[in-house]
């Protein structure tokens, strides 16, 4: 009996567990990710320098993977799964860019995010790849090919100067702001509000007219005045209201609480300011172009 | 008198909360998620046909042969562009199976029409070709991700409102139906192909 129950929670276990198991991606260690290590470490070094200078100048994003298994998928398949998997590119922006590896396939893609389709063309990555990244691979030469490419595509991603000012005062003012407002939680005083104007007051006015009620009650002339006021009606009515009123808040509430949050996650990138580096919650939609040696 | 009150709040809280369990905003929010789900995928065949007369400039030098297959992807374009689904009529099954078929008869013909151009080398090296390609290849890629996107956008939708607490609401107050999933039917693709090695 017992066996047989055990055997069950395995099964339920692998039921659970499968789906989880189904892709596996290499750990976002930086902005170069050398997974199949085909890089040496001074090209390296240089090239994390080149993708952070990029994303100071033009706030977009750009990280260099090589991974030792596509695990069965297409490079297009996969490359989208992984942007989306390490979520780079700005939030609302989704101005990422990925240039992918797979040295043990002998393929390679650039994976374009939403957000720069435009400037990155399937057909301008495809030129990339054919003139910049392939002959050298073809030679053996991988670290010349993954530094051409990503020069390529970084001169690509490079904003004009004017609008690389313009990024660069809107930044200084955003985390400017950041520090002013100490996370004031602008959200929860409406809600506040909100909670104030529509329970604590009416049930403060309830209480008061209840006392008055009562004395009237009390007076000669016995007259029940069906006043003004919207708290007299029989209870059911007053608790539908009262749902109403607690949807309408919550909804206010969540508005607020998002707003907050997309507002604070435009820079949740912060991978210029030493540290770790993240990716900034963009998204991918398999933009881009790949090609193989 | 208080005590009925402040009971009555408690209550009005619970039903609060039972009715924000039971679908009343997660039904609509699934269903909104899906119907921008779809617009995508529309988006990106619309990008699909937007290219081919381009091919038509590409195909100048061809054969015969070319000019035919090119003559067909053209016409089912025509057609493909006559079905669409509007986002409010995505429960129809046999109306996504009337897309899925155009879509796919465009989508086989621009195969073959590419793969048989590759026997022409002043074509192939054409850079305007070559643009056109990856732009064809990327197209495909979109619209395979978009598809997927769509039909998880629907998984997540119709398992709302046929699941508990979600279903209550589902039924009762907003009368959902369930969403279709987008399956590419490629026509034929259920026979497997003769290979006829006797000829040339």
């Amino acid at each position: 009996m017992l066996s047989r129950l055990l055997l069950i929670l395995a099964a339920a276990g692998a039921l659970i567990a499968s789906p989880l198991a189904a892709q596996s991606f290499p750990a976002l260690s930086g902005r170069v990710v050398d997974q199949a290590d085909i890089l040496p470490a001074n090209v390296e070094a240089q090239l994390t320098a080149e993708l952070a200078a990029l994303e100071t100048q033009s706030n977009r994003q750009l990280v260099v993977a090589t991974v030792n298994s596509l695990e069965g998928y297409d490079i297009a398949d996969y490359g989208y799964r992984l942007g989306r998997e390490w979520a780079i590119g700005q939030e609302g922006e989704d101005n990422g860019a990925i240039l992918l590896v797979a040295p043990n396939e002998r393929r390679v893609r650039i994976e374009v995010g939403y957000g720069l389709e435009g400037y990155l063309t399937d057909a301008l990555s495809s030129l990339i790849i054919q003139n910049a990244i392939l002959p050298r691979f073809r030679e053996g030469d991988m670290p010349g090919g993954v530094v051409a490419g990503a020069q390529a595509i970084t001169s690509q991603l490079q904003l004009p100067p004017e609008e690389a000012a313009k990024i660069a005062s809107q930044a200084g003012q955003q985390r400017r702001s950041d520090q002013t407002d100490g996370g004031f939680p602008i959200g929860a005083l409406i809600w506040l509000i909100f909670m104030f104007l529509f329970f604590v007051l009416p049930i403060v006015r309830g209480r008061s007219r209840r006392r008055k009620y009562r004395k009237r009650k009390k007076g000669p002339w016995g007259k029940r005045d069906d006043d003004d006021d919207w708290d007299d009606d029989d209870g059911w009515g007053r608790t539908a209201r009262d749902i109403i009123l607690w949807e309408v808040g919550s909804a206010v509430f969540r508005g607020a609480l998002n707003s907050g949050g997309s507002s604070g996650g435009g820079w949740g990138g912060g991978g210029g300011f030493g540290g770790g580096f993240s990716g900034g919650g963009g998204s991918f939609g398999g933009g881009g172009a790949s090609g193989g040696w | 008198m208080n005590f009925a009150k402040s009971a009555r709040a408690v209550f009005a809280g619970l039903v609060a909360l039972s009715l924000a369990a039971c679908g009343i905003n997660s039904v609509p929010a699934a269903e909104e998620e899906a119907k921008a789900k779809w617009a995508d995928v529309e988006a990106q065949f619309q990008r699909r046909a937007n290219l081919i007369p381009n091919l038509a400039e590409v195909a100048k030098g061809a054969a015969e042969n070319e000019q035919t297959i090119l003559r067909e992807v053209t016409e089912a374009r025509a057609k493909a562009t006559s079905v669409q689904i509007s986002a409010d009529n995505l429960g129809d099954a046999e109306a996504m199976e009337n897309f899925a078929a155009a879509q796919g008869q465009i989508g086989a013909g621009l195969g073959r029409l590419l793969a048989s151009f590759e026997a022409y080398p002043d074509i192939k090296s054409n850079q305007n070709f070559l643009a056109l390609q990856s732009q064809l290849e990327g197209t495909e890629n979109r619209i395979a991700v978009a598809i997927r996107d769509y039909n998880e956008a629907v998984r997540a939708y119709n398992t709302t409102i046929r699941t508990f607490p979600d279903t209550i609401g589902a039924n009762i107050i907003h009368g959902a139906e369930p969403i279709t999933p987008y399956s590419a039917v490629t026509p034929g693709a259920e026979e497997a192909p003769t290979l006829d090695l006797t000829s040339s």
